[in-house]
């Protein structure tokens, strides 16, 4: 832990304080179907245009299940969209270049329902390596507009939700499609194309030029002199999607190498541009949380318990991976102070620990490390901050909302100790709230811990001599195997999208190994769990919510902009979500980690 | 409206603390053996599974329990010590029996009331009336006929005189009486009861004292007032508030979390045995160390002391044991919904009369003319009031008594005097007396009187106590105007304090009178009131209360009278009189049997303390989890894996020792905490903001840091008995 970079977390911390306000205060006018915007003269006939095409009267509001079953069609057809596409990739444009490799990867339907899946649900979780699978036009058009549609759709949940508080005795929660419209036309697309520009200056690529074949510059490897070696230079139209990857909380890389690969993240400059715009939306969110409700400081009591707990994740990472591994160290085989093991040098320690941390605080996923190289600790605050639910800003819309069911859920716990029955912001919190914030809450849950038990069991037991599924995709033995597994059904479950890299999750066929679809498929469904059945009963919460009566508040009602606030909501996330997952944990990193320290077994 | 108190002013007694009222329930110490001992073998019924489905995490404990009971018999085959899972098995049954006692604890308490008032209920048998309907003339005697009480039926007639035990609920057809009500009051004060008016309600097991009355059925046997207080009392018809069933539904959602995450933990275990290999450089015995430290048994412990049982074990005796309180304050609600409505009141609306101030206006000062002696004064004043049987006139003598030594003439020791009673054409009342005309009176009538206008003096002083709310009395002797008695309204002690600390906490209060607008400012004022309502009317409080329902706001009144019936059916928290009519009583949520209005505010501290009491529990309950973890997990673990050891941060002797001692805090907590589930956790009147931060550093700081110093005293403890 240096000095350089605690000069350049305070610089991020800072840069995040100061966009929160000026962007939440445009998302407050972005997310009012009636809001007027610098954009209108040039986008009020655009907006205007996509009401007529659609047919549709942007001020008609939809109830919490009509906007339920216009997000749940809307997700269906769009993920159908992108796996025909991905299915029929061979007849689309684009694709020589992809065909010209001898390495190329068959988008099977397991890994297309696969991808499909895991875009269409913001986790951009890759069983893929982009630039041997996908064609300029399927990366364009079947995934890069998921990234726009899924974060909107995350946006627009969050933003329903938001408006359900602040609602008195309402039946409507907004409509999702002006919605929808709105957030493509006046925040995500605009944002964009500046951003995607800047992109370009710093040096990431945007062409549908074929991949270039260059002499390598390491010719150590060549057989003959006459042959050199040469490598394979993927190009594309890259800047384009990486700004909408980063900006939504995707998280979903042009290349397998993600955000490490110099063509997705060039500069420091671009690196520290790409962690911010990766917070920006959802921190933003909570000012315009505070803005509808009509409490500021609630706003910044929510943004708060982020920070709070988002700086003691890069503490402990930053820290766990400065220290390195000290069997390395005993060795004196250590490359670098600090692990530097799957580390870009150009980044370094703390900036791979920062971007991992806030990488998997949102749901995003980009990654410029692979976090399997971190050291046990650094590799499972990740993994923590993913199981927690995302919600440390968390994914764009995605966070926000997951956050407000720990709100309620913290406030019914406490709330009783002022002597009321718990409410939230004026509203009651009863039987029917409890039910729908108990049942996002167990789906996580669910899904995470019983698709790794059942991954685990496959790996095969004490006797068993061949191994199944579950341990032929690992790349480690031991906890460290444990941790791949439970960070793959983690990372889709909370549509997160990064991985532990050492699974592999679409295992290819060879003569020994028939296929099996086991991880594709169970991923698959992880990420649709993860989002859809989890968003459902959000939005019956906010239905219930925006029905009730709004009491008013007076010094009897329940604190929520003050520091006991805080600390109650910081402590429920970790006593109920974290502590939830400390058995597994324990058998994974914990365990791993102790072994390192305490001279036992490595993996 | 309250027109009864200002007429009674038996009924209107000064804000009593709790401790000084007098109660139905005798208090009982805590564990009193008559409580206790049969609340041990109800816990023992309580087992039966049929009972125990209805509280889901205790009937997982209870599962466990029986699940562990079978280990015990293959802790040989598991490799296990006989005595851990002995142990564990019995701390287990312990928990769920822990659970049950705090249930049966506050059930017995309700019971124990419940029966002092049956046994005040001797069987009675009813003078029942022949006839039915309306009466025609007077009864008869041949009309009567003795028949048991239960054989009594809505509608049914019967005859009651003094000494008689009033067989059935009815309201007063014919006559008047007085009546003791102490059976359900424990007041011994007899009250009067008479036909028509707000007054007419008898209660069964009360007694006549004096006099005949006609009384009509209104309530068939086992539905009667009394029947229902006991009902209510024993908890036998207590269904869960609304609160209870959204935190019953928390509960289960933990702990089917709980379930999932113990579940799983076998399928982890098993990968990880899967690499304990020698080749991986685990001893030979790695494997069969985990899959001993990851038993049935263990897994069982830990899910249990994982599960929320605390607050489990303790909802439903928190629940009854906030009614039980109410009942301890003489007022009945009629479910747990209504009590736990009160916590959440935010406006009052109290009565003037009897609730803020006493009830009658009281003489407080004379001011004499100029060139008047003041004693001159104070004995005119004296002697118009001599016949005037009113509070007002007796304050007058009582004050002429007192600051001026006037003895109190008795009226026989003045038998030329002609004393002149007070009629609303005059609005005067006095006395003639050698030759004197003295007269009191409202200021333009004793003008009249007088026949010219007042000295400047006095209209200025007149002027002044209008103004301050007070009633302004003029005394006259013939045509001279000898001064003024100030008449005041009294406002009960500490009410202004109170008012203050309802404020802090967000309550709003909102005088109701039928005063006018100056006189009611005045008054709010001196009581620290927020609002008031003025010259106000039923129609006009019951408006009043749907405006602020509408707002938002929960409203609790007081009423008594039949035309209170709409209002207290309408608010949130609806305290009737006893004293008052049926119609009253049925319409509001609770009756308050001591008939105090401003016991309103015990109520609403009542209501607040059990939703505290319940908050502070189910966070003690959930932060408690921490050090069970950190007992627990490396327990498991550390035997496996050496290096785990600096995880086991309370330093516990052993892996079976630490797990013991959880599970023995986590049945033990639940008995230490029976007596804070019954008294309720101390209530503060703070803003929420204050009492939230206080009870967060008690009970979530103390809930995280308690369990690691318990588990750790039982760990030692455990290790000195050689028990593990």
């Amino acid at each position: 832990m240096n000095a350089s970079g605690w000069i350049q977390f305070l610089l991020f911390l800072g840069a995040l304080l100061a966009i929160t306000k000026p962007l939440g205060i445009y998302l407050v006018k972005v997310l009012d179907a009636n809001g007027k915007t610098f954009l209108d003269r040039i986008l009020k006939p655009v907006e205007r245009l996509c009401y007529r095409l659609f047919g549709m009267d942007p001020l008609k509001e939809q109830d919490w299940k009509q906007y339920a079953i216009a997000m749940l069609v809307f997700s269906l057809v769009t993920m159908l969209f992108t796996y025909g596409l991905l299915r029929l990739q061979d007849y689309l444009p684009f694709h020589q270049h992809i065909d010209n490799l001898s390495n190329k990867t068959e988008l099977t339907p397991a890994l297309s329902f696969n991808t499909a899946a895991s875009f269409t649900t913001n986790t951009n979780w890759q069983n893929y390596y982009g630039e041997n699978t996908m064609s300029y036009f399927s990366q364009m058009v079947a995934l890069a507009s998921h990234n726009f549609w899924s974060a909107a759709v995350g946006i627009a949940i969050a933003a329903a939700f938001v408006r359900a508080i602040a609602r008195d005795k309402a039946r409507t929660i907004g409509n999702f499609w002006t919605d929808l419209v709105r957030i493509h036309l006046y925040l995500l697309i605009p944002i964009c194309i500046v951003y995607a520009l800047f992109l370009v200056s710093q040096g990431i690529i945007q062409n549908f030029s074929p991949y270039t074949q260059v002499t390598a510059i390491d010719q150590s490897g060549a057989t003959s002199p006459g042959q050199p070696v040469t490598q394979i230079i993927p190009q594309g139209p890259v800047a384009s999607q990486i700004a909408i990857k980063m900006l939504g909380t995707n998280g979903g890389g042009y290349f397998n190498a993600n955000a490490a690969f110099p063509y997705e993240n060039p500069t420091p400059l671009s690196n520290f541009i790409q962690m911010l715009s990766i917070f920006a939306i959802p921190s933003a969110l909570t000012y315009y949380l505070g803005r509808v409700v009509r409490n500021q400081k609630h706003g910044w009591a929510v943004w708060a318990a982020m920070a709070i707990i988002f700086i003691a994740g890069v503490m402990v990472s930053w820290k766990s991976e400065s220290a390195g591994n000290p069997r390395l160290s005993e060795l004196g085989v250590a490359a670098a102070p600090g692990s530097m093991e799957g580390k870009e040098v150009r980044f370094g320690v703390f900036n791979s620990a920062l971007f991992a941390t806030v990488t998997t605080d949102a749901s995003c996923g980009a990654v410029n490390a692979m976090p399997d190289s971190f050291t046990p600790l650094g590799g499972m605050i990740p993994l923590l901050n993913i199981q927690l639910g995302e919600i440390i800003f968390g994914g764009v819309g995605a966070g926000l909302y997951g956050m407000l069911v720990f709100i309620i859920v913290a406030i019914f716990l406490a709330g009783l100790m002022v002597g009321r029955t718990p409410e939230y912001l004026g509203k009651k919190i009863e039987a029917y709230d409890m039910k729908t914030a108990s049942l996002a809450i167990l789906i996580l849950t669910f899904s995470i811990l019983c698709f790794t038990a059942w991954s685990s069991v496959s790996a095969g037991s004490a006797t068993a001599t061949t191994a199944t599924w579950g341990s032929a995709a690992l790349n480690n033995n031991g906890p460290h195997g444990f941790s791949e597994m439970l960070y793959a059904y983690s990372s889709c479950t909370g549509n997160n999208g990064s991985a532990f890299a050492g699974l592999t999750g679409n295992p290819l066929a060879s003569s020994a190994t028939p296929f099996d679809p086991h991880w594709n498929l169970t991923l698959g469904l992880a990420t649709l769990l993860g989002r859809f059945i989890m968003i459902i009963p959000i939005l019956a919460l906010a239905g219930s919510l925006a029905s009730k009566k709004l009491i008013p508040v007076s010094a009897g009602s329940f604190p929520v902009a003050n520091v006991t606030f805080v600390v109650l909501l910081v402590g429920t996330i970790l006593i109920v979500a974290a502590l939830t997952f400390f058995p597994a944990l324990s058998l994974g990193p914990i365990v791993e980690h102790f072994l390192m320290r305490g001279s036992g077994p490595l993996f | 409206m309250s027109t009864m108190l200002k007429d009674n002013p038996e009924t209107v007694r000064e804000l009593a603390s709790p401790a000084q009222g007098k109660v139905v329930a005798k208090r009982r110490s805590l564990f009193d053996p008559e409580i206790t001992l049969p609340a041990i073998w109800e816990s023992l019924k309580k087992l039966n599974p049929v009972h125990m489905v209805r509280n889901p995490v205790m009937f997982v404990t209870e599962v466990g329990a029986v699940v562990t009971t079978v280990e015990i018999f293959f802790a040989k085959v598991h490799g296990e010590p006989l005595g851990f899972v002995l142990q564990i098995a019995l701390w287990l049954w312990f928990t769920v029996l822990f659970a049950n006692f705090a249930e049966a604890m506050a059930e017995g308490r309700g019971k124990a009331q419940a029966d002092a008032l049956r046994k005040s209920r001797t069987k009675t048998s009813a003078r029942k009336l022949r006839l039915a309907g309306p009466l025609a003339g007077r009864v008869l005697p041949e009309d009567e006929q003795l028949v048991p009480a239960e054989s009594l039926r809505k509608g049914d007639l019967f005859v009651c005189e003094a000494n008689d035990i009033v067989p059935a609920d009815g309201e007063i057809i014919e006559g008047a009486a007085t009546v003791n009500e102490s059976a359900i009051t424990g007041e011994s004060a007899p009250v009067i009861r008479e036909a028509g008016g707000d007054r007419s309600a008898v209660t069964g097991g009360t007694t006549v004292l004096s006099d005949r009355i006609v009384v009509k059925v209104t309530a068939n046997p086992g539905e009667s007032f009394m029947d229902r207080m006991i009902g209510l009392i024993e908890g036998a018809k207590r269904q869960k508030t609304p609160n209870e069933i959204a935190l019953n539904i928390l509960l289960s959602a933990l702990t089917i979390i709980f379930l999932v995450v113990i579940l799983t933990l076998k399928p982890y275990v098993l990968y990880t045995v899967s690499y304990l290999t020698e080749s991986n450089g685990f001893p030979a015995d790695a494997q069969a160390k985990l899959l001993a430290a990851s038993s049935v048994t263990v897994l069982v412990a830990l899910l249990v002391c994982l599960i929320p049982t605390t607050i489990g074990g303790l909802l439903s005796a928190i629940g009854i044991a906030g009614i039980d309180r109410m009942v301890q304050h003489n007022v009945l609600a009629m479910s747990g919904k209504a009590v736990e409505a009160a916590g959440d009141v935010d406006v009052l609306l109290l009565d003037k009369t009897g609730t803020i101030t006493l009830g009658n206006r009281q003489a407080t000062e004379f001011f004499a003319a100029p060139g008047v002696n003041e004693r001159e004064l104070a004995e005119a004043a004296q002697l118009s009031s001599l016949a005037d049987e009113t509070p007002e006139g007796r304050s007058i003598v009582v004050l002429a008594k007192e600051r001026y030594g006037i003895r109190g003439r008795e009226i026989l020791e003045l038998p030329h005097a002609e004393f002149v009673p007070f009629t609303a054409q005059t609005r005067m009342s006095g006395v003639n007396l050698d030759g004197r005309q003295i007269r009191k009176g409202a200021a333009d009538s004793v003008r009249k009187f007088v026949g010219g206008p007042f000295d400047t003096e006095i209209d200025q002083v007149v002027e002044r106590i209008s103004r301050s709310g007070g009633t302004p009395l003029v005394v006259a002797s013939n045509t001279q105007a000898l001064g003024v008695i100030h008449l005041k309204d009294i406002v009960k002690g500490g009410l202004p304090d109170r008012f203050k600390r309802f404020r802090a906490m967000g309550i709003k209060t909102v005088m109701i009178t039928g005063d006018n607008p100056l006189t009611a400012a005045a008054i709010a004022k001196e009581a620290g009131v927020d609002d008031f309502l003025a010259q106000a009317t039923p129609e006009m409080k019951l408006d009043l209360l749907r405006k602020e329902q509408a707002n938002g706001h929960l409203v609790a009144m007081t009423g008594d009278g039949t035309n209170d019936a709409p209002a207290l059916a309408q608010a949130d928290v609806g305290v009737a009189m006893n004293t008052g009519t049926q119609a009253a009583k049925e319409a509001g949520n609770m009756v308050d049997l001591d008939s105090n209005p401003t016991k309103l505010i015990e109520v609403v501290e009542i209501g607040k303390q059990l939703l505290m009491t319940r908050g502070a529990l189910t966070t003690f309950s959930i932060a408690n989890d921490v050090a069970k973890y950190f007992a627990i997990i490396p327990a498991m673990l550390v035997a496996t894996f050496p290096q785990i050891a600096p995880l086991n941060i309370m330093k516990l002797q052993s892996p079976y020792s630490a797990i013991l001692s959880a599970v023995i805090f986590n049945a033990i907590i639940i008995i230490l905490l029976i007596p804070l589930a019954l008294r309720g956790v101390k209530f503060r009147p703070m803003g929420a903001a204050a009492i939230l931060r206080r009870n967060l550093i008690i009970y979530g700081i103390g809930g995280v840091v308690i369990p690691f110093v318990g588990i750790k005293l039982i760990d030692v403890a455990i290790n000195l008995l050689h028990l593990a």
